[in-house]
């Protein structure tokens, strides 16, 4: 095997600077045909730098290393362990199946200018490849400001007052959040006089200042993420912009801030999280579950349903912190991963029910039904991964997440998760329901392509499969778990 | 150099209060540059603090701050504009359903 310090080097660079480099040339060199099939070809190449860091992780364990040969603080960390892999491969698959999407979705869409939106979808990949592997506070606040300007600019492609309010509340709402995020970092460097993971591990932050440095982190991040109650601005986003879009943002881009919080109080600060507020946060997390599990059952638009099921589902990441065992990490991310692909795959296949029936109101859902097997099939799919149900990745999840809850004697997040998915159920069937009851189709349906039609198929059974692959991914998503001594 | 992050905590909670007190777009976006604003001044007192040579590092963090801040404030400035453009609202209080 090549010397594995080039491999992951090389892996790393042409994650980050190959979408970036892309969408400028996507930009500069419009054309429809041309852009579809760089945009396709580049999620595809992505499976060399993914397959190469993948394997040096999971022979060599974690890998750590700065670019262009600075050496911190100036430098910039990178580490890539199994969870950030696993949101590598997401991020990757998730792309590839909105690129297919979008190749058919965009021409009958007017005002649409395709090369823009591709642009901007690289230039997100780009970032969130670099906030997954990133191990350095200063570098994750540039990497969630790329990604959340690039948020809210795609929500913008759905034009009309409601999407431009939608984003100017998604907006303020991320720049505050960051801005939090960044007032955390420098009462850090205050304190310690270092930024990357590594060196903060090492200095072991505990007094005064860590903590509130800490907990303006985590307000920040919790508002990015959407966590109850500061989610108030994700529903009327997430449903306002195109399918496509919503895919993104919803599987990917609320969850790299969910992402950061575990790793920031799993990582560098584990030091600061008593028993009681770890408990007390897994509590929030908890209650967010419920309480947007219930909001999507009171939705009469089907974006809606799907938009809050993202916040119920990002609740899961906080449970992790009480529980902090290697089965819990463990199935939160396998969680992550599968409900990455799941709500991808809602949305995308919610885009095309709603072109065909030329509403998204669920009780004109059923209108579609006879024209849309497979999207309903995906849809299915992916709601049984998304309630939990077996065989499907996010059954795994949340069976991880239960025996550990079991076994580090916390039954009552055992019975939260439980009742959680009871209630995914509950929402997911509901818009099945509506789906299935067959009203008459539209005069003039919407015509979907293959693209859109295999795109959301392919998503959601690549959730299913998940179900089937636990057993093979523990090991490689176990490499530099906490505790785990890598 | 107490008085100087105290001058910048007092700018941060000026920001936040025009992000989350007043309704009126432009109030909330200038908040935000307040917020950074304050960030930056913090960054630097912490980079002048002691003595000898400042510390360089977060002297980087703010230019590559007010670089994000500057994209940031403009990509709102024009949504804003485009959001006034399409009526007489300048606010984001909740209308009736939109499309609906």
């Amino acid at each position: 095997m090549a010397d594995p310090a080039g491999v992951v080097l090389w892996a790393g660079a042409a994650l980050v600077f190959g979408p970036l480099l892309g969408a400028v040339v996507v930009y500069l060199l419009p054309g429809r045909r041309f852009e579809a099939r760089l945009c396709l070809a580049l999620s595809a190449a992505a499976l060399v730098p993914l397959a190469g860091l993948s394997a040096t992780v999971f022979v060599h364990g974690v890998q750590e290393f700065t670019f262009g040969g600075h050496a911190t603080p100036l430098g910039i960390a990178f580490s890539v362990d199994g969870l950030a892999l696993a949101m590598l491969w997401l991020t990757g698959l998730v792309m590839f199946a909105c690129h297919l999407y979008v190749t058919g979705w965009l021409p009958g869409e007017s005002g649409f200018r395709a090369g823009e939106f591709r642009a901007l979808v690289l230039l997100l990949w780009g970032g969130l490849n670099a906030l997954f592997c990133s191990a350095d506070l200063f570098n994750l606040y540039v990497t969630l400001e790329i990604v959340s300007l690039i948020g809210v600019a795609l929500v913008v492609f759905a034009r009309g007052a409601g999407a431009l309010r939608a984003a100017l509340r998604y907006l303020l709402f991320a720049l505050t959040g960051s801005l939090f995020y960044l007032l955390g970092v420098a009462l850090i460097y205050a304190d310690t006089g270092v930024l990357s993971f590594a060196e903060l591990r090492a200095a072991a932050p505990a007094g005064g200042t860590a903590a509130i440095a800490l907990a303006a982190m985590t307000a920040g991040l919790a508002v990015k993420a959407a966590l109850f109650p500061v989610h108030a601005w994700l529903p009327p986003a997430h449903a306002a912009a195109p399918s496509p879009a919503s895919a993104l943002l919803s599987a990917l881009v609320a969850k790299a801030a969910a992402y950061l919080l575990i790793r920031l109080w799993l990582g560098p600060f584990a030091a600061l999280g008593g028993p009681g507020l770890l408990q007390g946060l897994g509590a929030v997390g908890l209650a967010g579950i419920v309480y947007a599990s219930v909001q999507a059952l009171r939705q009469t638009r089907l974006k809606g349903v799907i938009a809050y099921s993202t916040v119920a589902q990002l609740g899961y990441f906080l449970l992790l912190l009480p529980m902090a065992s290697l089965a819990a990490w463990q199935g939160v991310a396998y969680h992550g991963l599968s409900h990455g692909l799941a709500k991808a795959a809602l949305f995308l296949a919610a885009g095309n029910l709603i072109r065909v029936a030329g509403s998204d109101r669920l009780e004109d859902l059923g209108r579609a039904e006879p024209l849309l097997g497979s999207s309903l099939l995906a849809m299915a799919l992916a709601g049984v991964s998304l309630a939990g149900l077996p065989p499907s990745g996010g059954f795994v999840g949340k069976w991880w997440l239960i025996q550990a809850a079991l076994e580090s004697g916390q039954w009552w997040w055992a019975a939260g998760i439980a009742a959680g998915g009871l209630l995914g159920a509950a929402y997911v069937f509901r818009v099945l329901r509506h789906a299935l009851s067959n009203a008459p189709a539209p005069a003039q349906p919407g015509t979907l392509t293959a693209g859109m039609v295999w795109s959301p198929v392919l998503l959601a059974v690549a959730a299913f499969v998940l179900g089937f692959t636990g057993n093979i991914l523990a090991p490689l998503l176990a490499v530099g778990a906490p505790g785990s001594g890598s | 150099m107490p008085i100087y992050a105290l001058t910048a905590g007092l700018l941060f909670a000026v920001g936040l209060y025009g992000v989350l007190g007043r309704s009126e777009l432009l109030h909330r976006l200038l908040g935000t540059n307040l917020m950074a604003s304050a960030i930056f001044l913090y960054l630097v007192v912490i980079a002048a603090d002691g003595a000898g040579e400042p510390d360089p590092v977060p002297q980087a963090m703010v230019l590559t701050g007010i670089v994000i801040a500057v994209s940031l404030t403009a990509f709102g400035l024009i949504l804003i504009r485009y959001f006034h453009a399409l009526g007489t609202r300048r606010t984001l209080e909740e209308e009736e359903d939109p499309d609906g």
